[in-house]
């Protein structure tokens, strides 16, 4: 096996970090150039969003039913079993709901990104696309961008709804807990800040999700099995990625908001 | 016998044309992975002529059409394409340029998402505010060009491989582009198939006067070119009446590790005594 040097790996790295915020860049710069493809923007929209719909109505749902389930026994120790609502709410709100949502649709549409596009690269259909005069960048990854980020976001809202929901399940009909009571301190709990945070999230996951499928779409080489190594890239690396900025997000805001 | 296209008229516009090239390399060099593909060539495409590419496999046949089109840059030299140096251009510039170009692919690079239809369409919807039925008309008779209309609303993976090379000159024609690039368009084909295809070049030739590029690794392509041309009232290829033979805008340009060992038209290559060049046309 041939050895290669740090210094050409290094490079290669910064090469790709370079690469990447390039698309980053342009995928967002496009929003303000014409030609603006919003049919393909709604094809995505519904691609991404409702395709998505299920496993974040399950994984929602589960989650919260889970999250409930385990601090109850934790609260019905120290006699707090009223405050489930608070902590299911906080928790899916400002954390579970934004970062179990991203990582399933990252699962789901990164890693179709890279395989769809990395298929046109090692194909020629997107050089056959600049050749014919059209911005594979505008035509394939703004739309992608603009729609994983949107519906990300109400994706989002949903998951955290269910995750109440399934929590206030668990609570009212294992635990006893009164079903107004539950959804009352759940409300109440939030402030301003936790909303923000949790609304915050899934705009830069869903970022991340979207130009890092496109990312190793576009830079997909060697036939099909170059295709099959980008959408496992994507995946792993916008899941990490995601995780990342997440810890960074709540850390940042946290600071900001001097939290209690 | 119907007349050849080609009257007197015609090759004093294309001798007069011919000071103005559509394509010029001027210099070109390009290397990948440190080994040199093209060493510093330089050539021209007049208007209206057609130059067939040759060369062994891996010789930067195809890199050449790449780099006329700006899909690659140089690493060194000038490309100059309707009199604009695509190697100072930036991507956002040569979309513009690239509407004046078609290029047929070597694998036909159809979208496979889309139907025959939408992928022949693709550039009329992609340019203006036209609606599917406002190129319902250019679609059909850029389809009826390659005598493709029933495949209309077929998808390319129905369709087989010389179908599939058609509907690609069906989709680079439909805005009628000044420059055509044709990367291969015989490969892998059947004889008969490639006769129709090689048919639809020369057409495309003598009756829209279109400059082209066409790489192949088939001489008997490029030789049946230069030995025929297409007569409307038949609507057929014709050969060309003896004393005629040559006497189409048709060049030849031969490849050779990384250098331009051949340029020139029929009678020159036929003329020509480099043993290579014997060889490889024998």
């Amino acid at each position: 096996m041939e050895l290669i040097s740090p210094t050409e790996i290094a490079k290669e790295k910064i090469e790709a970090v370079q690469d990447f915020s390039v698309l980053a860049g342009r995928s967002v710069a496009n929003l303000f150039r014409y030609p603006r493809y919003f049919a393909d923007m709604m094809q995505q929209a519904d691609l991404i969003g409702v395709g998505s719909l299920p496993i974040v109505v399950l994984t929602g749902l589960s989650i919260g039913a889970e999250l409930a389930l385990n601090s109850a026994n934790t609260l019905q120790r120290f006699g707090s079993l009223s405050l489930i609502g608070q902590l299911v709410s906080v928790g899916m709100v400002r954390e579970l709901g934004p970062i179990i949502t991203g990582l399933m649709v990252a699962g789901r549409n990164s890693s179709g990104m890279a395989s769809e596009l990395g298929s046109m690269v090692v194909t020629e259909q997107i050089d056959a696309m600049r050749a014919l005069g059209t911005d594979p960048m505008k035509k394939l990854v703004t739309p992608r961008v603009i729609s994983t980020v949107f519906m990300l976001f109400f994706l989002t809202i949903i998951s955290d709804l269910l995750g109440l929901f399934g929590g206030g399940l668990i609570s009212t009909f294992l635990f006893r807990v009164d079903w107004r009571q539950y959804w009352n301190s759940a409300y109440q709990i939030l402030m301003f800040q936790d909303v923000l945070m949790g609304l915050l999230k899934p705009v830069l996951f869903g970022f991340i999700i979207a130009t890092v499928g496109c990312y190793y779409g576009v830079s997909a080489r060697g036939g099909t099995q170059g295709v099959g190594r980008a959408t496992t890239q994507a995946v792993v690396a916008s899941s990490v990625l995601i995780l990342m900025v997440d810890l960074l997000t709540t850390k940042f805001l946290m600071a900001i908001f001097s939290y209690r | 016998m119907a007349a050849p296209p080609i009257t007197f008229d015609d090759r004093q516009t294309s001798t007069e044309s011919s000071r103005s090239p559509v394509i010029a390399f001027d210099d070109v060099s390009i290397a990948f992975e440190g080994r040199t593909v093209l060493d510093g060539i330089s050539f021209q495409l007049a208007k209206g002529e057609t130059k067939a590419i040759f060369g062994v496999a891996g010789s930067g046949k195809s890199t050449i059409l790449k780099l006329a089109l700006g899909l690659m840059k140089p690493d060194s030299g000038h490309i100059h394409v309707l009199g604009e140096d695509v190697t100072q251009m930036r991507e956002e510039d040569l979309f513009d340029l690239r509407r004046k170009i078609g290029m047929v692919f070597q694998e036909s690079a159809l979208f496979d998402s889309l139907t025959v239809r939408e992928n022949v369409a693709f550039r009329l919807l992609e340019e203006g505010d036209v609606t599917e039925e406002e190129v319902e008309k250019p679609v059909r008779e850029s389809l009826s060009f390659v005598e493709l209309e029933k495949t209309v609303d077929m998808f390319p993976s129905e369709l087989s491989g010389g179908m599939r090379r058609r509907v690609a000159i069906a989709r680079a024609i439909i805005t009628h582009p000044e420059i055509l690039l044709y990367d291969s368009p015989t490969g892998g084909l059947d004889p008969v198939t490639s006769t129709t295809i090689v048919q639809l070049i020369v057409k495309q030739r003598d009756v829209y006067k279109t400059s082209s590029l066409l790489v192949t690794h088939r001489l008997q392509d490029a030789f049946t070119m230069a030995a025929n041309y297409f007569d409307r009232k038949t609507n057929q290829m014709q050969p060309l009446p003896p004393g005629m033979r040559g006497e189409v805008p048709m060049g030849f340009l031969i490849l050779r590790d990384g250098k331009i060992i051949f340029d020139g038209d029929v009678h020159e290559l036929a003329a020509c005594r480099d043993e290579y060049i014997r060889e490889y046309i024998s």
